[in-house]
């Protein structure tokens, strides 16, 4: 069952008139929810697979950590399935780090998300860098208190997950690569695309949403707010502050990393200079003068010469 | 006198949601993200966001002493949410080493109502704002006050009873907004539902002292 596509909560009417129903507090409203990732815009959310890992980037003023066993670099060189990480290890960063903390579930493990909730993660990601749990259902996301974020790799996509309930959308890139090139590709292609139906009339934005496999309603949406009724962060493969910078200048309201952090020479201070780049990112002085002296990069990965069956961007549907 | 400038620290957090409720009001308001431009405004809004983040940032910028300095002089303040920890003159659950601008003399908890699973909304009395009518409030793992100094006016509080019918949590009565002088605080993000009387009543505060200066 699908709930209703929900109008863009900043424009719903503040106070209804039924005051003695609305002063029962509501947990879990697409508000509340998309309103989270709100309060995460011009932020950086960072992969941390210790308690250690997470203190580290919550000093170096990430906005969120993100829990998980393996950082997609790691995922891809150790193979197998990558599933949701041991609820004992999420406790401990949980405990660690006074951020909020999200956590990846497998596209379609509603159980595996359901645990996450119960452990009280603030986010959970449905994550193409784990293996699918289902190969043509996502998660119904309405039906959970905890808000959901997804990924992307063009506008049609992202607007499919915001009709299943996601409250935060993600451009997919190419996780654990250090490569940047498919961030671009993706934060474009739904740039893009978002422009496009801008500039429509009302009768072709029934044959975009076609084309887009997308609902009517949300398609109309997008076209009179001019972007997504949610946060559009950029994710896979940032390594530097300028590529957080560049996807900041792209259009990304917030950057997650994964590998390029905790796979660098100098963790510390590499995820303190992506969290300035990401502040000022339209500054080329602030971004070069925290782009010195950081030690080596992550090495990087050719996207081109990653097998089919290795492109975590193709999982979702 | 011109029409006083409102900033809004932009180091990270809701600050576009600020602008536009600012915008809606008539009053066309600034980013502030560097020393310079805080010297050009009149009055500041602290965005919701990471309080953390927003410290550490305003560290490495250089922006802290100059916050502490003009908050000091008599600079008008609302913080929403995070705008309401920075704001505070102290803290319970901070991070190690976390510190604020300061300046409203009141112990301030941060994720005092839980987790993101605990965000809520809830329609609240604030008889302080135009009409008297109750403010849907949006709380996002959201602080409360947890005592205040002689000179803080509390104008919001959690209702007693959160649920009909259910005793009154921990959570209940809890204060939720408050004003010291020209600073004012919300836990909640008045900005993300719309009503548009938090950001009036704060208008309201910034002319007073504009005028109070003469």
């Amino acid at each position: 069952m699908t709930s209703p596509v929900t109008p863009n909560p900043a424009a719903a009417t503040p106070a209804s008139p039924s005051a003695a129903v609305e002063n029962t507090p509501r947990v879990g409203t697409a508000r509340v929810k998309r309103g989270m990732a709100e309060m995460l815009k011009g932020g950086v959310i960072m992969d941390v697979v210790t308690a250690d890992q997470a203190r580290i980037a919550e000093n170096a003023g990430a906005v969120a950590v993100m829990a998980l066993e393996r950082v997609p670099a790691d995922i891809r060189a150790h193979g197998g399935i990558a599933r949701m990480s041991d609820p004992d290890m999420v406790d401990s960063i949980v405990s660690a780090v006074s951020i909020p903390v999200m956590a990846k579930a497998r596209i379609g493990h509603f159980v595996e998300a359901r645990v996450l909730e119960a452990i009280g993660v603030d986010y959970v990601d449905e994550s193409e860098v784990l293996t699918p749990a289902d190969e043509a259902h996502h998660i119904d996301k309405w039906a959970f208190t905890v808000p959901f974020v997804c990924g992307a790799t063009d506008l049609g996509e992202a607007l499919r997950r915001l009709s299943e309930g996601a409250a935060m959308i993600r451009s997919k890139g190419e996780a654990g690569t250090g490569n940047v090139v498919e961030a671009t590709r993706h934060m474009r292609a739904i740039r893009s695309s978002i422009r496009a139906l801008t500039r429509m009339e009302e009768q072709e934005l029934y044959a975009a949403a076609k084309e887009l496999r997308a609902p009517i309603e949300l398609v109309r949406e997008v076209a009179s707010l001019g972007k997504l009724p949610v946060v559009l962060f950029t994710a896979g493969g940032i390594a530097t502050p300028a590529d957080a910078a560049m996807m900041m200048q792209l259009g990304a309201e917030g950057v997650f990393v994964g590998s390029g952090i905790f796979k660098s020479g100098d963790p510390a201070k590499r995820a303190a200079a992506i969290v300035a780049a990401v502040t000022h990112h339209d500054s080329p002085d602030v971004v070069a003068k925290v782009s010195r002296g950081l030690g080596e990069a992550m090495v990087g990965l050719n996207v081109a010469d990653l097998p089919a069956d290795q492109r975590y961007a193709t999982r979702g549907w | 006198m011109a029409q006083p400038v409102i900033g809004v620290l932009a180091l990270q957090g809701d600050v576009r949601e600020h602008l536009e409720m600012l915008a809606g009001l008539g009053v066309t308001a600034t980013a502030v993200r560097s020393e310079q431009q805080l010297g050009g405004v009149d009055a500041l809004v602290i965005p919701g966001g990471e309080s953390t983040t927003m410290w550490r940032l305003a560290g490495t910028f250089g922006l802290l002493d100059p916050l502490r300095e003009r908050v000091r002089a008599g600079m008008p303040a609302y913080g929403s949410c995070a705008g309401m920890i920075l704001l505070a003159d102290r803290l319970h659950d901070a991070a190690a080493g976390q510190q604020t601008i300061g300046g409203i003399d009141v112990t301030v908890r941060r994720n005092a109502f839980g987790r993101q699973v605990d965000s809520f909304e809830a329609d609240l009395d604030f008889p302080a704002l135009a009409d008297g009518a109750p403010i849907h409030a949006v709380f996002i793992r959201a602080p409360w006050v947890e005592d205040v100094g002689a000179g803080v006016e509390v104008l919001a509080r959690v209702p007693a009873a959160p649920a009909a019918g259910e005793e009154g949590g921990p959570a209940a009565g809890r204060i939720v907004a408050v004003r010291q002088g020209s600073l004012l605080a919300t836990s909640f993000h008045p900005e993300l539902s719309g009503d548009p009387r938090v950001h009036a009543l704060f208008l309201d505060i910034v002319t007073e002292s504009v005028e109070g200066k003469g």
